[in-house]
């Protein structure tokens, strides 16, 4: 923990890209875009009934960047979430990975420019922190899932990143949901995408391990350049670690920004302008 | 070693390593590999009468043993059953563990998909209601019953494989399945309910005998048949280990990261299917192996990668029917146990033991 917090104090708050340009709608950094949709309308479709979630959501995620994905329960965050991934198909648009149509990917493909840590349950029993977090080379390895020593070295490296290297003999059924939520994340690092999505990966930890996360997944994205898209409920803090913040109201409404530009313009109370006053207070009082 | 730069620590953590081997360790195989062979060898020799075990391995050789009756005794009964108590045991442990990481449930087995009902019902259909034609269909002794016991069952288990596999390819939720497993399951139990209800005593006493599970039904001219359906199931199974554990984590993430969950799963249904199915059909419904193999390794080998279970199932599997088989002859009594009431009397403690001890496991 203290390693943790002394390795970052020195960061100045300002290295945050976002804090450079805060003028463009799509995102406030140049980086290339790593996922990227166009008059993307997401929703599920059963037999000949649809039923759409969200359309004409316009999106473009940047590398080296952390976006964070926020809105109340019901305005469709995980039903995004799982079609950015390729979980489930769009209704109407396209979702484009580096310029190529995401459904035009075989699932290898995807699953090496793409990984996801869900909120799914993991039941991984009998194996070790280390072999959860090297399931993450399944694209990579032959037939029979054999790793190499160059594997093996990847997943420790990953595993160091994601500060759980300490965990690697510790059964996977006897972690904390704080410890397996970095083990998956160090799974997913170890499937080095140059894209990671993670659907609510501060959900059921404390507030340090929340703040860890953040932090974590902040210095990842600036780091190593990947793009982290998180969906979260945790306001304050997505404002404070996040680079661009995407806000999706629950009437459909969907709108992108620097947190200071997305503060600035009032779209965080109008995200959550559904709800009661004391909502409306406290939102106001979070961005003064 | 190099103390004066903080990454050059590669080489050095070898020794105090955080990341546990993730392989497995070699005496354990050959601790398994030993047991297989002197459960092999003890099937050989021990039963009704009991063979020296030099005599047994000159007779093995191709030589000639003592007395032509253990020779007879050792190449025509017990070493097809040996075989055959081997391959079903390995058959039924991987089935087994392909069902349970598939339906992410520690219960499931062979059964679930209802191919042993199928089985079953064939075998109901046959004896009981195609009795009628001849009586000494269901004779123990005749040869044609025998083979028309088998096919009966084969047919049977075939026609639920062909229905599960059909629906698999289009389902998309395992639970389906799971589902659709037992109320074929249901089904066929109300057939043969009704097929045992409107039968005499003595069709009813051979389904029931059927039910009861031999490994020593199989003759040579049989093995031409389930040894090959056994092996290339087997096979299958192993080279389908890959998609397995990334399964252990569930449908989305193993999608995730590059599995086609529709192909391991057909993939999984039919090898699962072939190996439960040619063994109930030339062994009966045999309980509890399917359940308590995997269990037992995981406990054993303490991992949940299928790259190790699965030949520590088809070992461990093998062996443990040889023992259960060797126990139900009694060696030296008269009389053999169906090897049903021996798998579940033995079977249902180790499952019990095996998750009481590990009570992670409960949550499995």
């Amino acid at each position: 923990m203290n390693m943790f917090w002394s390795r970052h104090s020195h960061r100045p708050e300002h290295a945050r890209p976002s804090g450079a340009a805060p003028d463009q709608a799509a995102g406030s950094s140049s980086a290339p875009a790593a996922l990227k949709a166009r008059d993307l309308t997401v929703g599920y479709r059963q037999g000949t009934r649809t039923r759409v979630v969200n359309r004409g959501l316009n999106l473009c995620l940047r590398r080296g960047t952390l976006a964070a994905l926020l809105g109340p329960n019901g305005a469709g965050k995980s039903t995004l979430m799982r079609t950015l991934a390729g979980l489930q198909p769009p209704l109407a648009g396209e979702v484009w990975l580096d310029g190529r149509p995401l459904r035009a990917l075989s699932a290898n493909e995807l699953a090496r420019n793409l990984a996801v840590v869900l909120t799914d349950r993991v039941d991984a029993g009998y194996m070790s922190a280390y072999a959860l977090a090297a399931l993450g080379r399944y694209p990579y390895t032959s037939w029979d899932g054999r790793l190499s020593a160059e594997d093996e070295a990847i997943v420790q490296e990953a595993m160091r990143a994601a500060r759980c290297e300490s965990l690697a003999a510790r059964a996977a059924s006897e972690l904390s949901d704080g410890e397996r939520q970095r083990v998956m994340l160090a799974r997913a690092l170890a499937q080095q995408t140059p894209i990671v999505l993670l659907d609510e990966p501060t959900a059921f930890l404390d507030l340090p391990r929340r703040i860890e996360i953040m932090h974590l997944l902040r210095d990842l994205a600036h780091d190593t350049g990947r793009a982290f898209l998180i969906s979260t409920h945790d306001l304050e803090l997505a404002l404070r670690f996040a680079d661009e913040l995407w806000l999706m109201a629950a009437d459909g409404a969907f709108s992108v920004g620097a947190p200071e530009e997305v503060s600035a313009r009032g779209d965080l109370l109008r995200a959550f302008a559904a709800e009661g006053d004391e909502v409306q207070r406290y939102l106001q009082g979070i961005h003064r | 070693m190099n103390l004066s730069l903080p990454r050059a620590g590669r080489a050095s953590d070898r020794p105090a390593s955080p990341f546990p081997p993730l392989g497995m360790r070699r005496p354990m195989w050959l601790a398994l590999i030993a047991l297989v062979a002197a459960a092999f060898v003890a099937s050989l020799a021990l039963g009704a009468v009991r063979i020296p075990l030099d005599e047994v391995l000159r007779a093995l050789a191709g030589g000639q043993a003592s007395k032509d009756t253990w020779q007879t005794i050792v190449l025509t009964f017990r070493l097809p059953k040996a075989i055959t108590a081997l391959l079903a045991g390995a058959a039924l442990g991987v089935a087994g563990l392909q069902m349970q990481t598939l339906f992410r449930n520690p219960l499931a087995d062979p059964f679930v998909l209802g191919i042993s009902s199928g089985a079953s019902l064939g075998v109901a259909l046959m004896v009981l209601g195609g009795a009628a034609v001849s009586a000494s269909v269901f004779g123990r002794t005749a040869l044609l019953g025998e083979f028309g016991l088998v096919t009966a069952a084969a047919l049977g288990a075939a026609a639920i494989f062909v229905v599960v596999l059909t629906i698999a390819r289009r389902v998309q939720s395992v639970v389906t399945l799971l589902v659709l497993g037992l109320m074929i399951g249901y089904l066929t139990g109300a057939v043969v309910s009704l097929l045992i209800y409107f039968s005499i005593p003595e069709q009813v006493a051979a389904y029931i005998n059927w039910t009861f599970g031999s490994f020593g039904g199989v003759t040579w001219q049989q093995m031409r048949v389930f040894a090959p359906a056994l092996l290339i199931g087997l096979a299958a199974a192993l080279a389908g280990v890959k998609p397995l554990n990334a399964l252990l984590l569930g449908e989305n993430y193993a999608r995730s990261m590059g599995v086609n969950v529709r192909a391991a799963r057909w993939w999984v249904t039919a090898s699962a299917s072939l190996l439960a199915g040619a063994v109930t059909a030339f062994c009966g419904p045999i309980a509890f192996l399917g359940v308590a193999v995997p269990h037992l390794c995981r406990a054993l080998f303490a991992t949940n990668d299928h790259r190790v279970l699965m030949p520590a199932v088809i070992l461990l599997g093998g062996a443990l029917a040889l023992v259960f088989d060797l126990i139900a002859q009694m060696p030296g009594a008269r009389f053999t146990l169906p090897i049903n009431v021996v798998t579940a009397a033995l079977g249902a403690p180790i499952v019990l033991w095996v998750i009481l001890r590990r009570q992670s496991f409960a949550r499995v």
